[in-house]
């Protein structure tokens, strides 16, 4: 029997955190996130997990960090301008690679923005927030299922490439109250991070030649006994310092082949009614619930539309929209923000097909009633504004 | 009896970065010997470390060893001892990484009173980039940023770590070493955080500018500039004036450690009713 919950998208996040195995939860409290500290104050104990509320969101990722590297699996969550402040301590996970799930309740902005209402603005920093060469798994929940089982996915993602995994939700997944059939324990699969088989004094971080492009790292119960050394420098295998460009060269080049290199096992993507479709709408989260609607009306009213959904946002999904792109003339991309995976979408179509767009940064949703308007535009089903880029500076 | 340094040290990455002379070396030395006293093993110490000449320690030491970004040493200490409350704890980082860019994590893991040792290698500058002032650059010292004279005030570490909750909170110098042993060993073997402000010479960056480029020198006019805090009472306050005291200043046992405050709460939360 599946469990059946009533609760909101932040609650299911920190539940099935819990479910993946956290047990660290750094954070300081910020709108509209809090309800996955709240949640997880109370929880983590119980479990003889920890929970620390610091001083800042600086510390609270570094805290995070630091128990990743003791062997925990950890979590911090905050939005925007926590995640803007967070940026520097994700680089350090990159860098060391650490484990790590962060995520980021997507609200308005820049700065304060608009605290209490939607967004996906942060589409974009999600993957070049921080500075430097570097490559974040993303994932995009859109239903209260997907905030439960992404975040199981994210931990999973985490522990297996040894890298920070970003979980972008936002104000309205965050805040809906809703019904979910949670899946059953056994019913999913919990990765934990690969244990060192070596002597303790053969173990290095990063010892690849020995290891594999992931080596492993030691969980809660070997850390005590495997020492070493970790640095937010370019590192050596032994995790020391380096300036040899050769290592630094190829240890840069590993970082991103990772993840690059194991697409097949990232990539999370919905095809809906797309089989004859001769519009394509791309949408990711809450706002996916609106281009559904849409194409669904828009089906009703005779106009072949579909649904293409990102669930990994990052990387992008270039491979999946170039072939869409090459059968479907016509791409919709809508997002809650001025424009930001357009971008990829038009990289990946490379001119095949014509790229139209609902976007909106207002801090409400987008009505389903807004996407079926422009699909039935694309489609030349009603004569409206010229099918045009609305925003794009 | 001398202490076999080489059982501590990751002796394939000497010599030291640190330039010729530098006091880091000498507070690093304070810490192994007080670490070999107390017979701690090893596989039981972390060592967590910010940015800086100082910081660069952590990567020296045959311990666990966190080297972190700018000022974030004292939350990932935190964490660590958190996750491993039996473990030993200790951050050394300098007084740029912990009383600036990291004053506000400082004072907050002396709030807390974490089981953690912070020594604060506080040599007045900014050394490794290039002798900026940092907040203990006295008031009137030249520096990189500072060509004409500092005009900033500068932090009592022991008084801001007082006034922070710290349980331990010493203050020793290079030129009393094995003073400063003595206080970190008390520090170590402190059961709540406890601060070591441990005064250290950089001839080289803020010296050069300040008529002390020689480690001799600046060493003499550290130990000129301190004064004991057990001779205080016996001394006029003109003899006094622009002195900083040296000892322990704070030593209190009546405050719950945070990792004990901590299993608490789980018992509480398992048990409830």
């Amino acid at each position: 029997m599946p469990e059946v919950r009533i609760a909101s998208g932040n609650e299911l996040v920190a539940e099935a955190a819990l479910a993946a195995g956290c047990r660290f939860y750094a954070g300081y409290p910020i709108t509209p996130s809090s309800e996955i500290p709240e949640r997880l104050s109370k929880r983590l104990p119980e479990l003889g997990g920890v929970f620390m509320q610091f001083e800042d969101e600086i510390a609270s990722v570094i805290a995070a960090i630091g128990a990743s590297y003791a062997g925990y699996k950890a979590m911090t969550a905050s939005s925007g301008p926590g995640i803007s402040l967070k940026q520097e301590g994700i680089g350090l996970a990159c860098m060391m690679e650490l484990p790590l799930v962060i995520v980021n309740v997507m609200r308005g902005g820049p700065s304060t923005g608009l605290p209490t209402r939607v967004s996906q603005a942060d589409y974009m920093q999600a993957r070049w927030g921080t500075h430097g060469d570097h490559l974040i798994i993303t994932v995009a929940p859109a239903t209260l299922l997907e905030c439960y089982t992404e975040t199981v996915r994210a931990f999973n993602l985490a522990e297996k490439y040894r890298a920070p995994v970003f979980i972008l939700s936002d104000a309205t997944l965050s805040h809906l109250h809703g019904r979910v059939e949670l899946p059953a324990a056994a019913s999913f699969e919990i990765i934990e991070r690969r244990q060192p088989s070596v002597a303790p004094e053969d173990y290095y971080p990063y010892d690849v030649d020995r290891f594999g492009p992931i080596p492993p790292l030691p969980n809660r119960d070997n850390f005590p006994r495997y020492r070493f050394h970790m640095t937010g420098l370019n590192k050596d295998k032994g995790g020391f310092p380096t300036e040899n460009p050769t290592v630094v060269n190829a240890d840069e080049r590993r970082m991103v082949a990772k993840i690059m290199d194991d697409r097949k096992a990232i990539d999370s993507c919905e095809y809906y009614r797309l089989d004859d479709a001769q519009v394509a709408v791309v949408a990711y989260g809450s706002n996916a619930t609106a281009a559904r609607v849409a194409v669904n009306d828009a089906r009703q009213r005779g106009i072949k539309a579909g649904l293409f959904r990102p669930i990994t946002v990052w990387p992008f999904p270039e491979a999946q929209v170039r072939e869409l792109a090459g059968r479907v003339p016509k791409i919709l991309v809508t997002e809650m923000n001025l424009g930001q995976m357009v971008y990829e979408v038009e990289r990946a179509a490379r001119g095949q097909a014509e790229i139209i767009t609902v976007l909106q940064a207002a801090g409400t949703p987008i009505r389903p009633a807004q996407i079926l308007q422009q699909i039935q535009v694309a489609a030349g089903k009603v004569v409206g504004d010229s099918i045009r880029r609305e925003v794009l500076v | 009896m001398s202490v076999d340094y080489s059982k501590y040290l990751r002796n394939e990455k000497l010599p030291l970065s640190w330039c010729p002379g530098c006091g880091t070396g000498i507070v690093l030395k304070a810490l192994l010997i007080a670490i070999d006293e107390l017979g701690w093993k090893k596989d039981d110490i972390v060592m967590v470390s910010g940015i800086g000449c100082a910081a660069r320690g952590a990567g020296y030491v045959d311990f666990h060893t966190f080297h972190t970004l700018h000022g974030r040493a004292v939350p990932a200490a935190t964490a660590i001892k958190m996750c491993h409350p039996h473990l030993h704890v200790i951050v050394f980082s300098g007084d740029g990484d912990m009383m600036a860019i990291g004053g506000n994590h400082f004072i907050h893991g002396c709030r807390r009173n974490v089981d953690v040792t912070l020594i604060v290698v506080d040599n007045w500058i900014y050394g490794m980039t290039g002798g900026q002032y940092s907040p203990l650059t006295p008031t009137g010292s030249k520096a990189s940023t500072m060509p004409r004279g500092n005009i900033d005030p500068t932090f009592d570490v022991v008084e801001l770590a007082r006034g922070a909750g710290a349980t331990f909170v010493a203050r020793g110098s290079v030129a009393e070493p094995v003073l400063l042993k003595t206080y970190i060993k008390k520090g170590l073997a402190h059961a709540g955080t406890s601060v070591i402000d441990a005064l250290s010479n950089c001839h080289v960056q803020f010296g050069h500018r300040n008529k002390l480029n020689d480690p001799v020198k600046l060493v003499h006019h550290i130990k000129d500039s301190t004064v004991r805090r057990s001779a205080m009472a016996k001394m006029k306050p003109e003899e006094l004036a622009g002195k900083l005291a040296t000892g322990i200043f704070v030593e209190d046992t009546s405050k719950k450690e945070y990792t004990r405050a901590y299993r608490e709460l789980v018992k509480m939360a398992q048990n409830p009713g």
